[in-house]
């Protein structure tokens, strides 16, 4: 297998990558070697949303992105949206309102939603519908993550 | 001992209030370990070689190629299987990996490790495996004449419920014939887990699993060792539903870890993920209800044939539910029930929420709709009039003890307001049916309701003592609950902090991992049985300690022991004299541990009479749907619901659980079907299989929690996850015969099923 070593630069730090397998995706060298196991593996062929990460501020699946074709770019994980451990307006309103049970797909609809929240901060019900509808759970119905979306639109309205 | 002055209640949420999830930080920083996200040092990446065929017999395997691969450090087949060659939850007829015969398509054949997963991928490319394929038996109409393809013959169970008068009839006879196909759990977090060799020679196993101390009986018993040199702990688990009550990847990896010495992981991606589990077991059902013009219910015959696929899994068990609940919740004199579950050449099916029930409700939910088209009766008044009540007898004669409060239910449901929908012209396109762009003309599009009703049991049945153990200590005033309960995303970390705050008055509550080595069995996570059954060994552990804690107190003040109380952390007497912190009243720790049993029940007899059964729980769904009758194509709007859940103990969790369960109801009603063609699984990925999305879920609407206390059950709560699963389905196919006039009479309904009906 051909290898290689390049640098990641992942939540503002830069990653050295050793002689990584060019096949690699994003997603692959987020968790397998750079010890960034939040976005995660419920498909590995881009339908689910699980793996959701921002690539130079564009919402994409690790899981289709070659982690190679990624040097240079801004990349953004869930792990980089919160300031030193500490919760973010999206991740305390997924606590707040039960958005939360498994927790497999949480992480992609954090980073979903910010992206959301940050294009349109009090979006109708029916846009939040559209965007998220390429992130899968199957132990919400879904109910308590668009109500967790309302619940940071209103906060953020309020402040 | 430290006299406090002041009542402490420092408002930790206590059983009853939406208490936060402990793991839920963890989970939404993305910092909580699911079995994927395992890592060890000089870790081993393991593979499987599967079947390509439903049936075939295996000629040679040659493991030579890939062995010689760089970075290969182990490949094993059935003959390197050291101890029990095979396993099973039930009945032990599934081979750990198939050695002259394959009987599925994606049988596990034989195993690869290697220092990279790629490097698995293509040594295990590289296993050249001969096959002289055979001939599939995949109609499971002919397996119980077909020649037997596996030693235990292929009829895993009949079960025959024989009731009142056989020969009774009445005024109105409905007949029908019904099918539901085979729909996946569809967890997010595939199945994964990592194995260590210990250095005892045993080995330690990390897993997402529902049921930790099953698999350690069998693994134990395929890796020839003693149950206490394997050591599994609970891995975070991403969904469950069923499809981890059985072994998938756990004696694999341990097979690997033993052989090379070295730990080894293993993750499945989604297609595999797709072959490596069990599913609902597809069902074919014909029914004849009898009954007076006035509708009261005289007489329900059923035969329902459900396809088992390779192996038994839990079939025995969802067969016995899918036949004792046939008749649905309803009043009915005389029964003639044959529920017959066949081995096949098709994927195995064994647990999926609903368990049985799901199958069954389909059927007689559609039974009781045409019963009420014949009798010119309101389909939800036929419901009431026979809707079961505490003191009425199923059709196995087993009477109802417990709480029923299945009118209360019906009403609740069917009482609640119509949602306020905009006209179908006005509604945005991305709602009508088939999503944007598809319905394009809204005057075409039909808009109607449905209603059904369903249940199951609680917990185990038959005679099954299907115990749950827990421990509670403690030290310097901190309280640790151990408990293997496998906590799959249904919040029982929450529920078991909760009750040990209710019990013991303190709010600190940690929870110690779940494992085999430090606790007994807590039983599977299924049958909605952990609220209840390690919800009351946490509680019985909690109380044994509150009791040692108020004796040593009542010892040492001389006081009365019946004199003490605890709440809110303060030990107080009745007269005022003794007033301390549980912190304080005690020297070293205290330990208690308790092990948890419902009532025994009975198994069934030869006319499927019995009291098998420990609990009851009901639900109903009115579902609001528009249907493009030309193109087939289905717009669900509104699911409203009411549930009988004895008593709330957390009421975000509830709400969550109803929500989560109607969308897997929503999902087998419209959409969710692995098609299967002689035995092999067509559409193994999230593309082909598809599954709700926030666009698909209409708005669930709880009409009411009916919380009339279950006299067993601690707290007097019920489990609450699969009822939703169970009623919501025939309440939206209900919806759909109302708005097109067509019989639909199998599940998933798809659009040549309503745009091409074959008349």
């Amino acid at each position: 297998m051909s290898t290689q070593s390049y640098r990641l630069r992942v939540n503002g730090a830069d990653h050295e990558v050793a002689e990584g397998w060019i096949g690699e995706s994003l997603l692959d060298v987020l968790r397998d070697r750079l010890g960034l196991p939040g976005a995660k593996n419920a498909c590995e062929e881009g339908e689910c949303g699980s793996c959701s990460v921002l690539v130079d501020g564009v919402l994409s699946c690790a899981c289709l992105v070659l982690a190679a074709a990624a040097i240079g770019t801004e990349i953004t994980t869930v792990e980089g949206l919160g300031a030193e451990g500490a919760l973010t307006d999206v991740q305390q309103a997924f606590i707040d309102a039960g958005a939360v049970q498994c927790g497999f797909c949480t992480p992609g609809l954090i980073v979903a939603i910010h992206d959301l929240l940050d294009q349109d901060a009090s979006p109708e019900r029916l846009v939040v519908e559209e965007a998220l509808s390429g992130n899968l759970c199957r132990c919400t119905g879904y109910g308590r993550i668009l109500e967790a979306v309302d619940l940071v639109a209103a906060r953020r309205s309020a402040s | 001992m430290t006299d406090v002055a002041t009542h402490r209640r420092t408002g930790a949420p206590r059983v009853g209030e939406s208490a936060p999830r402990p793991d839920g930080v963890a989970k939404v920083q993305g910092r909580f370990a699911f079995s994927s996200d395992l890592f060890a040092e000089n870790l081993l990446w393991g593979q499987t070689i599967r079947s390509p065929h439903a049936h075939a017999r295996i000629i040679d395997i040659d493991i030579r190629e890939a062995l010689s691969l760089p970075g290969v450090h182990a490949v094993l087949t059935a003959d390197d299987v050291p101890g029990e060659l095979h396993y099973g939850l039930e009945h032990q007829d599934q081979p750990v990996l198939a050695a002259d015969v394959v009987r599925y398509f994606g049988e596990p054949v034989a195993l690869v490790a290697a220092d990279h997963p790629e490097t698995a991928r293509r040594a295990a490319a590289a296993v050249v495996v001969s096959y002289e394929p055979l001939t599939p038996l995949v109609d499971s109409a002919l397996a119980a004449q077909a020649d037997p393809i596996h030693p235990d013959g292929n009829v895993l169970r009949t079960l025959t419920i024989r009731h009142g008068d056989l020969d009774a009839t009445a005024a109105v006879v409905v007949e029908g014939t019904y099918e539901v196909g085979m729909q996946d759990q569809a967890f997010m977090g595939p199945e994964s887990g990592m194995a260590l060799p210990s250095a005892d020679g045993g080995v330690e196993l990390f897993v997402s699993t529902q049921w930790l101390h099953a698999d350690r009986r069998q693994v134990a018993g395929c890796l020839g060792l003693p149950e206490d040199m394997v050591r599994i702990t609970l891995a975070g688990v991403g969904g469950a539903f069923g499809a981890r009550e059985d072994l998938s990847l756990h004696v694999h990896l341990c097979l690997l870890s033993q052989h090379t010495g070295r730990p080894v992981k293993m993750v499945y991606r989604r297609p595999e993920s797709f072959v490596g589990h069990v599913h609902r077991h597809p069902a074919r059902m014909w029914y004849r209800h009898h009954a007076d013009t006035d509708g009261t219910l005289v007489k329900v015959e059923a035969r329902l044939l459900l396809d088992g696929g390779a192996y038994a899994s839990s079939s025995l068990a969802v067969i016995a539910n899918a036949t004792c609940f046939a008749a649905g919740p309803y009043r009915v004199p005389h029964a003639d029930i044959e529920g017959t579950v066949v081995r096949t050449n098709n994927p195995p099916c064994g647990a999926m929420r609903g368990f049985g029930a799901v199958q069954s409700c389909f059927a007689h939910e559609a039974q009781m709709d045409k019963l009420a088209a014949a009798l010119a009766l309101d389909p939800v008044e036929l419901r009431r009039r026979n809707a079961l009540a505490t003191g009425d007898t199923l059709v196995t004669g087993q009477v109802i003890t417990g709480a029923a409060p299945v009118a209360e239910v019906i009403d609740a449901c069917a009482s609640h307001p119509l949602p306020d929908l905009a006209a179908v012209d006005e509604q945005p396109m991305m709602h009508r049916p088939g999503g944007a762009g598809r319905t394009a003309d809204a005057h075409h599009v039909r808009r109607a309701t449905g209603f059904a009703l369903g249940f199951k049991n609680l917990l185990f049945s038959e005679g099954f003592d299907d115990y749950s153990s827990a421990v509670c200590r403690l030290e310097n005033g901190a309280v640790t609950i151990t408990c293997a309960c496998a906590e799959v995303g249904q919040g029982f970390v929450t529920l078991a902090q909760q009750i040990a705050r209710e019990e013991l008055g303190i709010d600190e509550i940690v929870l110690a991992p779940a494992e085999t080595a430090t606790v007994g069995s807590a039983g599977s996570t299924s049958a909605s049985r952990q609220s209840w059954m390690s919800g009351g060994a946490v509680q019985a552990a909690c109380r044994a300690v509150r009791g040692r804690v108020l004796q040593q107190v009542a010892r040492r003040r001389g006081v009365a022991l019946d004199g003490l109380v605890l709440r809110d952390g303060i030990i107080e007497s009745l007269d005022g004299s003794v007033r301390v912190d549980l912190a304080d009243a005690v020297d070293g720790p205290i330990e208690e541990t308790a092990e948890y049993h419902h009532r025994p029940t009975q198994p069934l007899d030869e006319n499927g009479q019995g009291d098998a059964h420990v609990s009851f729980a009901f639900a109903a769904h009115r579902a609001v749907v528009d249907v493009d009758p030309e193109l087939g194509l289905v717009r669900v709007h509104d699911m409203t619901t009411a549930q009988d859940v004895g008593r709330v103990l957390n009421p975000l969790q509830a709400i969550g659980q109803i929500e989560g369960g109607t969308a897997q109801g929503v999902g087998l009603a419209v959409m969710e079907e692995l098609i299967v063609e002689d035995g092999i699984i067509k559409n193994r990925s999230f593309t082909d299989y598809l599954i709700p999305t926030t666009l698909d879920m209409p708005t669930v609407r709880i009409a009411a929690l009916i919380e009339e206390p279950e006299p067993d059950a601690p707290f007097g709560a019920k489990g609450i996850g699969e009822p939703p699963t169970i009623s919501s389905t025939p309440a939206i196919v209900a919806a759909l015969r109302a708005a097109t006039g067509l019989e639909l009479t199998r599940v998933p309904v798809r659009p040549q099923d309503i745009a091409l009906p074959r008349s």
